[in-house]
């Protein structure tokens, strides 16, 4: 019989609390650390026009459509210690495989569509005369970025971070594959959760960690909707 | 000082424009798809022409041959457009400022607060554009855009979105910026009223040509082939004398040597000169002085030509004095009156159909 009575929800084991806190860290460092990347490539798509968007816009979107696995192995073939890459990022000090920060490159690549997909929305929606105006007040492009598209895509930012924070969050498949599964380096809620149901008695460790996951999922849901709502009715449009 | 003479073809349009200001506003005037905006655009360095330069101030902006092209961040053209395009994240006082900022130090000839005062937006700086009126947010464009100390000012339709009230508030102020900060003007719009107010020279731009360059008495008494589609784009400008004032029923007396003019509201001060535009289709036509009606303002003066169109004749009346006015009237009105050239007519104009778009202050030197 599974225990899910709330003190024993909130009594978590050493154990728990570790892969608890390692997936928030990862969580944390493949959002923020996606970020730029996602912001950029979400305004390339959304703005320019360039030879091969439509490859680009195939190879971001690969991670959605590809199973997890896949994407895991390709990054072990590409950033593993052995792989294409991997020797070279050795050099500089950068090893991905069986580390934490693996991991986060694993979840940052598998939350890397939905980001850019809000994101790439929110610019889009922007209406091209307030850039086009702010070229005529001087302002050349980068300026004209970071003083109107950026702010104004605000709202697409959020929910494109707490997509990719969520889906971080929840990434298994391709983390397993290139990361593997260890305890305190590379063991996230998700990861424990399946180890935990996979030993005799781990049913209520399963279960505690399933309850923090929803609570963390909903909270960030929870504060996408306050953050977006307020930058809504910072940027209201013109009635 | 701009000078434009460029080409651009697109799709099946084919956009041929040239002209030059001299001195004050000049304006683009045609129905919407004749070409003007994209002048507009070519201008500002929005569109890249296919044939031709831009120059202004002695210096090219475009020029195809040479293989100029300024980006427009360079340009230093201030353009406001119909909607106001203020930034939905900042404050007024943001918004104002922000093309100030990238105005070279040495160029910020424009004062701040003369802009706000000319303007009458001091008490909305700390607002955001969302809660600001029509007329509102269009000033603060205008400001922004004068603030950024331009070496020309483009106006796209500025009034066009604007209910007849706003429209009456922002005119005044359009003409207050041209005659203060003595920024060159190019004014773009489909309304009779506000070109031939604000305009010293008027470019009529048709299907991607130029089809008429000259002052407005000049361009909106020409002579057109196609009465019917454009005699709302024929108008009289007439140079009057205010002398005197109705106080009692708020009527404005205007004197031109043909005859007298009332004006609804004032019209500058007593003494001085006036011009007032007199769009054909307002003008009524008798035989004799009017008496029994309820129009009050009747020019005298002869018959000089007639243009029939359809159902419509187009009849040019010599003043008295000096002057010549267009009235638009039925054929059969002109055929059952006995109209024709060398008869005496009165003019009869109505009063109420003046509005204050149409009174034009005499540009200061």
């Amino acid at each position: 019989m599974i225990d899910v009575s709330p003190t024993s929800l909130v009594d978590l084991s050493p154990a728990e609390w570790t892969a608890i806190l390692l997936s928030l860290r990862i969580a944390i460092v493949a959002t923020i650390a996606g970020l730029p990347f996602g912001i950029f490539t979400a305004y390339a798509l959304a703005r320019w026009h360039f030879p091969g968007k439509m490859i680009v816009n195939g190879v971001v979107h690969m991670p959605l459509v590809l199973p997890p696995v896949v994407t895991g192995f390709m990054l072990l073939i590409l950033l593993g210690r052995k792989g294409v890459f991997g020797p070279f990022l050795a050099d500089i000090g950068i090893v991905l495989s069986f580390r934490w920060t693996g991991a986060a490159v694993a979840c940052a690549v598998m939350g890397f569509p939905l980001m850019v997909r809000a994101i790439r929305l929110s610019f889009e929606s922007i209406d091209r005369r307030l850039e086009l105006t702010a070229g005529t007040l001087g302002a050349n492009r980068i300026w004209t970025f970071f003083l109107v598209s950026l702010p104004l895509a605000i709202p697409g930012i959020v929910v494109g971070a707490i997509l990719a924070f969520a889906k971080a969050l929840g990434e298994f498949g391709a983390t397993i594959t290139f990361v593997s599964n260890i305890p305190g380096e590379t063991q996230t809620i998700s990861a424990a959760i399946y180890t935990y149901t996979q030993v005799p008695g781990g049913d209520e460790s399963a279960m505690r960690l399933t309850v923090v996951a929803i609570v963390i999922s909903f909270a960030a849901l929870v504060a996408s909707e306050i953050i977006q709502r307020q930058a809504e009715k910072r940027l209201a449009s013109f009635e | 000082m701009i000078e434009v003479d460029v080409g651009l073809r697109l799709g099946a349009f084919d956009l041929e424009v040239a002209f030059r200001n001299g001195e004050g506003v000049i304006a683009l005037f045609g129905q919407s798809g004749s070409g003007k905006s994209l002048t507009l655009s070519l201008i500002a360095g929005l569109m890249r022409p296919n044939r031709g330069r831009v120059v202004l101030d002695g210096k090219a902006l475009v020029d195809v041959e040479r293989r100029v092209f300024v980006p427009m961040h360079r340009r230093r053209i201030g353009l406001v457009f119909q909607d106001s395009n203020l930034f939905p994240h900042l404050s007024v006082k943001q918004n104002l400022l922000f093309g100030r900022w990238f105005a070279p130090r040495r160029g910020r000839e424009i004062n701040f607060d003369a802009v706000i005062e000319t303007l009458g937006i001091g008490n909305l700086l700390a607002r955001r554009p969302a809660r600001l009126s029509g007329g509102e947010r269009q000033r603060v464009a205008i400001g922004r855009a004068l603030l950024s100390c331009p070496k020309l000012l483009l106006f796209d339709e500025p009034l066009a979105a604007l209910d007849m009230q706003r429209k009456l508030e922002i005119m005044p102020l359009i003409e207050q910026v041209r005659d203060e900060f003595k920024v060159p003007i190019v004014y773009i719009s489909h309304a009779i009223e506000e070109v031939v107010r604000l305009a010293t020279t008027i470019v009529v731009i048709d299907a991607g040509r130029v089809k008429a360059i000259g002052s407005p008495g000049e361009v909106f008494g020409r002579v057109s082939a196609h009465l019917a589609e454009e005699r709302f784009d024929r108008a009289s400008v007439l140079t009057m004398k205010v002398v005197g004032a109705n106080a009692a029923y708020g009527l404005t007396e205007l004197q031109h040597p043909s005859g007298t003019v009332w004006l609804a509201g004032p019209a500058g001060p007593i003494g001085g000169v006036t011009r007032i535009i007199v769009k054909a289709t307002d003008v009524t036509l008798s035989l004799g002085p009017p008496h029994d009606l309820s129009t009050r303002s009747a020019l005298s003066g002869t018959i000089e030509g007639i243009e029939k169109d359809g159902p419509l004749a187009m009849v040019a009346i010599a003043l008295d004095g000096e002057g010549r006015l267009f009235a638009t009237v039925t054929r059969h009105a002109f055929d059952e009156m006995g109209l024709d050239s060398g008869v005496r007519v009165f003019a009869l104009i109505k009063t109420s159909a003046l509005d204050e778009r149409k009174i034009a202050s005499i540009p200061r030197a």
